[in-house]
């Protein structure tokens, strides 16, 4: 079985390990997931926030693609990518004007009509219902599992999840045997984009989201967003110097962790990638 | 020959601003059978009904064209001046040149063409007008009230108490309703069942009033002063006029693990159960879903021990019908459940409870006997956050309206705690106080400045529990948008009052319309308040929107007042605008050929077969004939029938013909 794939830039960079862990749980459960031919950036911060019609305009090339590629279904594992990628499939299908005229920059068809999957949609679909046949190593740990910002908003367009109290990701949790922990900081804010121009606002909302997660006793926090993760992970000496403190509490991808639990090896899920190392994988 | 006079009126500027009323006016004299044409600043003032009046005496008119407002206003008001005048009211029609014309365009010669074609049709259709005469009905004086709460309970009682006879139908075994449930009252404080109770009683004792607990609504037919009413009685499985209420059953059911309804699921119910103490009738019923005999086969616990051997396990749910001539829609309201509140954690965390549970825990009949504990571990909370605004005025949530008594009663709230635990520390937070009611704002003011609560004005944003602690999330908008948090012992949420269950469907069975929040539509926002859009069919209480009890009773009383008032004439005065099978033809040659497609057509059952005889006394010929006291006047059967043989008196197809012509010709 085949589906499209789209990494973005993330996981082709920062957060390989997801792109990797993705793959190889995908390939666990013989599943292909075939990356979109000549890919371009979805248009993430930068451009949404300056012109609409970019905006549009980018994550709507990379649809066109899929179409193109004969994709009806595509895997978006980054969260800003999976955001930005759905709510432009939205915003064309509501506008036919508009449709027409990104086509034509474009200068590609159109349909509206590719499903757009984040992981938790792609396990849920094709991973969950095999799952406990398959699962070898229990991951059998006290978890949180943090959803940030971008998976369940808007929540208008994207109908995934509660957006308050999202379950999905705990949910897919309790399937391999973790015990995943009711706490405060699901969908608190990361500090997303500051991570480069002020690590400072970073290492405050991040640590609080850290420091919670440690208080519960959680020995992992499990994410689904390479910004979340690498603000959470990458950042954690920031953190760590901001809350004084010594939390070693690592940030795993969802995918790494059922990766293990079907047996997939450290090597296979990238775990070395991680700058915070789990001490019991 | 027809004689019509025009009647052009300005409606202040309401009309005059867009439309060239003159020019209608002279227009209008200009078409064929026009006697009398003529426009006037007020036309449904004094002058202007006299205008009409003596045009009538004067040009012998016989038939007149108000061009004015929407009818639903001012039709009576110019069919009584006709009348007064001593033509027909029927031959008096009116054209909504506001409404229709000048409100919803520009002013210009367009809008005034429009204008003269709206008068144009009328005048043709009023010169086919017949004369009619208002049809007359009888009226059944007793009256439906539906639901048992305080509403319900006052409307009975004013309608009993005026000497007419009542049917109060509540669904659960008790009546008292929310109020039941309730500790103490805004603002004064004074004991709900206290002065609640008294009130269940004189109804259940009321010579006039007929109670039917754990009864439902099951059918309601016919029309204002002829309804019938099925209402199916729930089997009870405890014989009323066996048992005495003396509880041996419900102190040995075995099943007492069934988190009770008046507790709001802070306490436990016994299978067998009054739902509480002062519930009136005072005698038990069995909750089947949860009753070991019903479920498992076997106990009967409960029958061996009756000393009057009232238990019946096998009685069937029973369904009487009764005539009536008016229904009170008293049906309440519901507050929002688990599920909604995933930010508060509502359903998750033990201590964060609604306000109707706070209620019980503050009340002495409560489960705590009064006493504010904590429901996870019956501590005393030392720290208590009230949370405003739970779901209510949360467009994203999907409930933009405002529960109006939520302010008041989370302010009663968290005094109730200040005067129970005196150490203990409350804070309230909250988007606006709206306390507009007489005593309401003062008794905020007392809240705040004598019993100390500390109110926050902003949204929490989230609660979560760690190390036993509430942590409440949130805003200090008055401090420049500073980020509170604090660690509570319990949070209450004034959770959104919202339509009671089942309030669609019970809408739907009588025909009465609802808002997009199922809440019960009245007939007019502000000058019909207690009706619905369906005659002989009243509301009041929280059925209508949230409404505190001073209101409720208030509209309850109201809605009585209706009540008597339709039941002081002996008969029924109904527009004459109902279909007729050939109204000309005699029956013998009547073109309908008794197919019936109009029966199956017709909404109000209102379709008769009348058998045609011959002298001998032999039937000859099944017609169609309507029922004039059921005909809405709808018209679906018009246009089902096939050989043309039903019209509507008033809009026939003739009329309407007239009016289409008068359009295309001019």
């Amino acid at each position: 079985m085949e589906i499209g794939f789209y990494p973005g830039c993330s996981l082709k960079g920062t957060s390989s390990e997801y792109a990797q862990s993705t793959l190889a749980l995908a390939k666990a459960f013989d599943i292909n997931l075939k990356e979109i031919t000549d890919w371009n950036c979805c248009g993430a911060t930068a451009a949404h926030n300056l012109n609409h019609e970019l905006a549009m305009a980018l994550p709507a090339r990379v649809l066109a693609l899929a179409e193109k590629d004969g994709m009806t279904e595509i895997v978006v594992p980054c969260a800003a990518c999976y955001n930005r990628l759905t709510v432009t499939q939205h915003e064309l299908n509501q506008s036919e004007e508009l449709r027409d005229k990104i086509s034509e920059v474009l200068q590609m068809p159109l349909s509206g009509n590719l499903q757009i999957l984040n992981v938790m949609q792609f396990i849920d679909k094709y991973i969950t219902n095999r799952i406990e046949e398959k699962v070898v190593k229990p991951f059998e740990h006290k978890v949180v599992c943090y959803y940030g910002c971008l998976l369940v908003r808007p929540q208008d367009i994207l109908k995934f999840d509660r957006l308050e109290d999202p379950q999905s990701m705990d949910t897919l949790m309790k399937k391999i045997g973790a015990d995943s922990m009711d706490w405060g900081y699901k969908t608190e804010c990361c500090g997303a984009g500051f991570s480069v121009s002020r690590t400072d606002i970073v290492a405050k909302l991040s640590g609080k989201i850290v420091k919670d997660a440690s208080d519960r006793g959680a020995e992992a926090i499990i994410v689904a967003c390479p910004m979340c993760q690498s603000n959470l992970d990458m950042r954690r000496p920031q953190i760590n110097s901001y809350l004084q403190m010594n939390i070693k509490t690592p940030v795993m991808y969802i995918t790494q962790a059922m990766g293990l639990a079907v047996g997939l090896s450290k090597e296979e899920v990238g775990l070395k990638k991680l700058f915070v190392a789990p001490t019991f994988a | 020959m027809s004689k019509i006079g025009v009647f052009v009126c300005h409606c202040g500027e309401n009309i005059s601003a867009t439309v060239d009323c003159e020019k209608v006016a002279e227009e209008a004299s200009k078409i064929t059978g026009v006697e009398v044409s003529v426009d006037y600043k007020y036309m449904c003032s004094d002058p202007g009904q006299t205008m009409i009046k003596e045009a009538i005496k004067e040009k012998g008119l016989t038939g007149v064209v108000v061009a004015a407002c929407s009818p639903r206003m001012h039709e009576p008001t110019f069919r009584k001046a006709c009348s007064e005048a001593g033509l027909n009211p029927y031959m008096c029609e009116m054209t909504n040149l506001r409404e229709h014309c000048s409100w919803v365009h520009e002013k210009g010669d367009q809008t005034t063409e429009k204008a003269i074609d709206l008068v144009r049709m009328l005048v043709e259709k009023t010169k086919l007008n017949k004369p009619l005469n208002s049809i007359k009905v009888p009226i059944h004086k007793k009256a439906l009230v539906i639901g048992g709460g305080i509403a319900g309970i006052q409307s009975s009682l004013d309608i009993a108490n005026a000497g007419h006879q009542v049917i109060l139908v509540e669904k659960d075994p008790s009546i008292g309703g929310h109020m039941s449930q309730l500790s103490e009252t805004f603002p004064t404080l004074d004991c709900s069942q206290c002065i609640l109770t008294p009130r269940m009683v004189e109804v259940a004792q009321h010579p006039n009033i007929t109670l039917y607990t754990y009864a439902e609504l099951e059918k309601l037919e016919g029309f204002i002063g002829n309804f019938k009413a099925t209402i199916r009685l729930k089997a009870k499985s405890v014989d009323p006029k066996l048992c005495t209420g003396c509880g041996v059953c419900y102190s040995k059911c075995p099943t007492k693990k069934i988190p009770s309804e008046f507790n709001e699921g802070l306490g436990l119910r016994t299978a067998i159960y009054t739902p509480f103490p002062q519930a009136v009738p005072n005698k038990p019923v069995i909750d089947k879903t949860n009753c070991t005999y019903y479920t498992k086969g076997k106990c009967k616990v409960c029958q061996k021990v009756c000393p009057t051997g009232a238990i019946d396990f096998d009685r069937p749910d029973e369904f009487i019908t009764e005539d009536i001539g008016a229904v009170v829609t008293a049906t309440g309201f519901n507050v929002l459940k688990p599920n909604f509140f995933p930010e508060y954690g509502y359903g998750k965390y033990k201590d964060v409870i609604t306000g109707l549970q706070f209620e019980r825990l503050a009340s002495a009949s409560g489960p705590t006997l009064g006493a504010i504990r904590r429901p996870s571990d019956g501590t005393e909370p030392k720290k208590i956050v009230f949370i405003a605004c739970a779901g209510s005025r949360d467009p994203a949530k999907g409930l933009p309206y405002c529960s109006k008594i939520c302010c008041m009663y989370t302010a009663k709230h968290a005094m109730l705690y200040q005067h129970k635990v005196h150490d203990g520390e409350s804070y309230v937070f909250y988007m606006d106080i709206r306390a507009a009611g007489k005593n309401y704002e003062e008794f905020v003011r007392r809240a705040i400045e004598d019993d100390g609560v500390n109110y926050v004005r902003g949204r929490v944003a989230r609660v979560y529990e760690k190390d036993g602690k509430l942590i409440v999330k949130g805003v200090d908008t008055l401090l420049g948008g500073k980020p509170v948090e604090i660690e509570a012992d319990m949070v209450v949420l004034a959770s959104a009052g919202v339509a009671s269950h089942g309030a669609e469907e019970l809408a739907q069975k009588m025909h009465i319309s609802y808002d997009p929040y199922k809440f019960f539509a009245e007939a007019h926002p502000k000058l019909k308040p207690v009706e619905t859009n369906t005659a002989g069919i009243f509301l009041c209480g929280a059925c209508q929107a949230p409404k505190d009890i001073p209101e409720t009773v208030g509209m309850a009383s109201g809605a009585a007042a209706k009540v008597i008032g339709l039941f002081s004439n002996s008969e029924l005065t109904r527009e004459p605008v109902v279909a007729v099978v050939n109204r000309i033809a005699s029956h013998e040659v009547s073109t309908c050929v008794g197919c019936f497609l109009c029966e199956t057509a017709c909404p109000y059952q209102a379709i008769v077969h009348e058998e045609i005889k011959n002298r001998a006394g032999e039937v000859i010929k099944t017609v169609a004939q309507v029922n004039p006291g059921l005909c809405q006047g709808c018209g679906t059967c018009v246009s089902f029938c096939r050989s043309k043989s039903i019209d509507i008196q008033g809009f026939s197809n003739e009329q309407m013909y007239a009016e289409v012509m008068a359009v295309l010709e001019a």
